[in-house]
């Protein structure tokens, strides 16, 4: 028989916000343990929370960008449970009334090939809600160890419908969140700090029922390439146990990246009971039209939108596209240079920032933050959503978009040459001088030729390359390459490769 | 006026203070002379700090001599209910769970104490998380009533009722969930006022039920608390539950605000069970405000039988979710007998919590659980709504609203062993918790038997001003804050 996967993701992303969520305490990671408490996070007694507008502020901005329904009313809950990472033992999040409902993640999958845009399609939300993160332990031989420097972050929880089918689409999803966040400002949504977490809640049934079968959740899928891994073996799990003549029950499993299997951590059975209830501590906050007006002004335009727009307005095609819109700053980038180099450049000043910016700013920061993670690309491709490290080293770079748009000017007017601008780049990025001005000084510019001069070196390459010619004339239009070789040579290099192509196919015209 | 030092007023005592007729230091020691004399007898602590004290009298005495006065609390000993944090003083909650626990951090309440020059005297003893209306479920043991120390002071908040009436502070602070700082109040024949719930910050304050909690002072006259009232109400943006408003000068507004006042009298608070001897002097009270020219209606509270029921819903709900903290990892109580972390929970709060509380916790986890929850707890905010507009209803009609205070006078150590009987105490009290009223209790005179007697005033939300004018002019034309235990 043939299965079809049910996938639904829950995925934490911690906000980015100066102080926590219910206190004025720092926010932060990497900090010596324990130094970012106050009574409030510590739960001493008498501490109360207070609620931290900002980050309601982002998880309504991230509401507005995934086009869900925003909440008259930001209420609060209480959610009950002992766990020593918990300092109160219950955690200040929203049950009943989420403050963002519905709305939908659009996602890319994969193509047949890098340079071909992959299907469109909308998964949809059910719900985001806003809550604060818990402590962490860390297990030693013979004790265990709480680090409350985590506890108390902003967090929010976004839940889809069970609408993904497969490993691709969720890892899609969880990408295409990654980098809404990140364009919001909302999260710098690194996995390895923790600011992005997932589990997913996966059942199988027989393709074509619409049942949903007995649902799995899978925890700790850390890492962006554990989503994809876990839940295709949580998937081909369940198939085995089904076909095998075994039954699923539902449980939680703990997923194990590093060894690629996953073990049951507990049944239906002992699921809490979390004893919900509305926090007595804090007051409901209404959220008003203008406060949603507010936020709607901050919400920056999204990469697939941004994707087609730069497609229609500059006609840039998609293999360039994919790599200038998932990171803002590239992409704001681009768009500046390619207003400044005017109408008919903008594929050409996409080529320059794609082949050779990028290149130089890897260069530039390898060894800081690795090469691999330089080059931000569609999430379609491998989910290497850039970071803002790597936006870091653009916003220092001696290249400006005017320097783009020069070059290309440059370039199209025949004023230098291909080669001439690749070394004109290479000193520009060392220097931030103006590209004319390099040209200048290195004697890069192509000369000015006399067309008679021209017309007499292209005679004679004519002339002494008859083969070349038969050829062109049967229809091998390659073959004038041939002929530009010598004319080239008598140049010295410094010829227009436009002009000496021209007056090349005018001269065989008329032969 | 008492020519004793330690039974005499806020007012007076300041004036004598400003006047440099005495000195805070002198005051602070008298107070602590009597701490000691009578200390064995009541037990209204848990702890004291005599060299702290008196380090903070002499540095208000200093502030005097430089004409820095912070105004009429400077140097005045105020003891704390030890459910409210002072830095670098223990803080209990009367628990074996917090027996060690000393707070690294001020409450609101503490702070702005301090910054009226108070001198923070003593952490008063109370029942354990203020659970209980008798002072009784104390881990460390009962307070004893001045009026006679084989009788219970009331609770919860009963050490800060007692320490008042034996003369061992000049003002307490208590805090009032169900009726713990008037029920004390009256049965140790002082003042005790509950604010509007928001008035005053609960920042430091030892959560039992957030929606019901209140901090308020017991003092000897209603011109007193209106002294400290002033001085710790008021907005916190630590406290989003508290309110955002002007505060008025209360002591002013005992003397502008003049009647006559329509008043109430809720026929439900009259009802059987109430003491004949109570019900005569508030009898008599009534009369007073009559002959005043105070219009008197009988009103009624309707939902006044549901209180009780209500609150124990929506306050254990709370308090098992509150007192969750208390859980032995992070401070207090660890037990040595708990193998994991699991355990440590298990064994910690079996040993930390005494019966009263662990009764509530699992009342209240009851009321929570999943499938009760609707039929319980939001049932029990639906029925809320509805006392607290039996209230608003009745307030179109009247300013105030006259009740006795607790239905019982002072009744002795381990008399109630039952705790639904020690519920009933609070049968008056509750619903201005549940309505999120204020509500002060003044001594209104005192059973045959010598033990005081407390009237109840039910103001309108925000309008303290108002109530303690109406409780000021009834006080003025009586001498019962000017009598005190013979002991």
């Amino acid at each position: 028989m043939n299965y079809e996967a049910v996938i639904g993701l829950e995925v934490h992303v911690q906000i980015k916000t100066q102080s926590k969520m219910f206190t004025r305490v720092a926010a932060g990671y990497g900090h010596e343990p324990n130094t970012l408490t106050d009574p409030v996070v510590l739960a001493l007694p008498g501490a109360l929370p207070v609620m931290n507008k900002a980050a309601l502020d982002a998880i309504i901005k991230a509401g507005l960008l995934l086009g869900c329904k925003i909440a008259p009313v930001c209420k609060w809950d209480r959610k009950n449970y002992f766990y020593p990472d918990s300092p109160k033992n219950y955690q200040i999040s929203q049950y009943d009334q989420p403050i963002c409902l519905g709305g939908s993640v659009e996602i890319e999958l994969p193509a047949s090939a890098r340079n071909l845009m992959g299907e469109h399609k909308k998964i949809p939300l059910t719900r985001i809600h806003l809550e604060e993160d818990v402590g962490k332990l860390n297990h030693g031989a013979t004790d265990s160890l709480v680090d409350y420097n985590r506890a108390g972050t902003p967090l929010m929880e976004i839940v889809s419908d069970p609408a993904m089918h497969s490993a691709e689409e969720a890892y899609a999803y969880l990408t295409s969140i990654r980098a809404t966040m990140i364009y919001g400002g909302i999260s710098d949504c690194d996995m390895e700090k923790g600011q992005l977490r997932c589990d997913a809640n996966i059942s199988i049934r027989p393709v074509g029922a619409t049942h949903l079968g007995i649902k799995v959740e899978l925890k700790n899928l850390n890492s962006i390439s554990f989503v994809r891994d876990g839940i295709d073996h949580e998937i081909k799990r369940q198939i085995a146990v089904v076909e095998r003549g075994g039954t699923l029950v539902q449980e939680t499993r703990d997923y194990d990246g590093q060894t690629g299997t996953s073990q049951s951590l507990r049944s239906k059975e002992m699921a809490h009971d979390y004893r919900y209830f509305p926090d007595p501590d804090l007051m409901p906050v209404r959220v008003d039209a203008e406060w949603k007006t507010r936020l709607q002004a901050e919400c920056p335009e999204l990469p697939f939108a941004k994707q087609r727009r730069f497609f229609e307005q500059y006609q840039v095609p998609y293999s360039l596209t994919s790599v200038l819109v998932w990171d803002r700053m590239l992409a704001d980038y681009f768009e500046a240079a390619a207003q400044l180099a005017g109408p008919g450049k903008a594929q050409a000043v996409g080529n320059w920032i794609v082949n050779d910016l990028l290149r130089e700013l890897s260069r530039g920061s390898a060894a800081a933050v690795g090469d691999a993670a330089l080059r931000p690309r569609s999430p379609a491709r491998d989910g290497g959503v850039a970071a803002p490290a790597d936006t870091h080293a653009l916003a220092t770079s001696k290249v400006r978009p005017a320097h783009i748009a020069a070059l290309v000017g440059m370039v199209e007017a025949g004023t230098v040459l291909t080669n001439a601008a690749k070394e004109i780049f290479i000193e520009m990025a060392a220097t931030g001088d103006q590209p004319a001005a390099i040209a200048e000084r290195r004697g890069l510019c192509a000369a000015p030729i006399d067309t008679n001069e021209l017309e007499t070196w292209c005679r004679d390459a004519i002339a002494a390359n008859p083969k070349a010619v038969v050829e062109f004339k049967s229809g091998k239009d390659s073959a004038i390459n041939a002929l530009k070789g010598p004319v080239m040579k008598a140049a010295k290099g410094k010829a227009n490769p436009k002009l000496v192509d021209e007056t090349l196919r005018c001269l065989l015209a008329v032969m | 006026m008492s020519s004793k030092l330690y039974f005499r007023t806020i007012a007076d005592l300041a004036a004598a203070l400003d006047a440099k007729q005495l000195s805070s230091v002198e005051l602070t020691q008298a107070v602590i002379a009597r701490t000691h004399a009578v200390e064995p007898c009541i037990h209204a602590f848990n702890s004291f700090d005599e060299a702290d004290a008196l380090a903070q009298a002499a540095a208000s005495d200093a502030r005097r001599a430089a004409g820095q006065s912070c105004g009429p609390l400077d140097g005045i000993p105020i003891g704390l209910k030890d459910v409210i944090a002072v830095t670098g003083q223990p803080l209990t909650a009367s628990s074996k769970m917090l027996k060690d626990f000393v707070s690294p951090y001020d409450a609101t309440v503490t702070t702005k104490l301090k910054k009226a020059g108070a001198v923070l005297w003593g952490r008063l003893n109370c029942d354990e998380f203020a659970m209980g209306s008798s002072t009784e479920n104390s881990a460390f043991g009962p307070t004893g009533n001045p009026w006679d120390p084989t009788r219970v002071p009331g609770g919860s908040s009963g050490g800060s009722s007692a320490a008042l009436a034996a003369g061992e502070a000049i003002a307490t602070l208590g805090s009032d969930t169900g009726g713990s700082i008037r029920q004390p109040a009256a049965l140790c024949g002082v003042v005790g006022l509950k604010p509007t719930y928001g008035l005053v910050s609960r920042f430091g304050l030892i959560a039992f039920a957030s929606s019901l909690d209140q901090i308020g002072p017991f003092t000897r006259t209603v011109e007193d608390a209106a002294i400290v009232l002033g001085a710790i109400a008021g907005h916190d943006e630590r406290d989003s539950t508290s309110f955002q408003a002007e505060i008025p000068d209360y002591r002013a507004a005992l003397t502008s605000q003049r009647g006559p006042w329509k008043l109430g009298i809720p026929k439900e608070y009259f009802a059987t069970g109430l003491d004949p001897e109570i019900a005569a002097s508030v009898e008599k009270a009534i009369a007073f405000y009559q002959s005043q020219g105070c219009e008197i209606r009988e009103v009624s509270l309707p939902h006044t039988q549901y209180c009780l029921d209500t609150y124990y819903v929506i306050a254990t709900a709370e308090a098992s979710s509150n007192l969750g903290r208390y859980d032995g990892i992070r401070y207090g109580h660890r037990s040595t007998a708990a193998k994991d972390a699991v355990d440590i929970y298990a064994h910690s709060r079996a040993e930390g919590f005494g019966p009263e509380v662990k009764r509530r916790i699992i009342l209240g986890t009851y009321v929570l659980s999943s499938g009760y929850y609707d039929a319980y707890y939001l049932r029990a905010q639906k029925v809320r709504t509805l006392i607290r507009q039996d209230f608003l209803h009745a307030f179109r009609d009247v300013d105030a609203l006259l009740t006795p205070t607790s239905p019982m006078p002072a009744f002795k150590i381990g008399e109630k062993a039952d705790p639904l009987a020690l519920y009933l105490c609070d049968i008056y009290t509750i619903g201005v918790n549940l309505a999120g009223l204020p509500a002060i209790s003044v001594p209104c005179g005192f059973t045959k038997s010598g033990l005081p007697i407390g009237a109840q005033l039910i103001g309108q939300p925000w309008k303290e001003s108002n109530l303690l004018a109406i409780a000021h002019a009834y006080e003025r034309a009586h001498d019962w804050s000017a009598q005190f235990p013979i002991f």
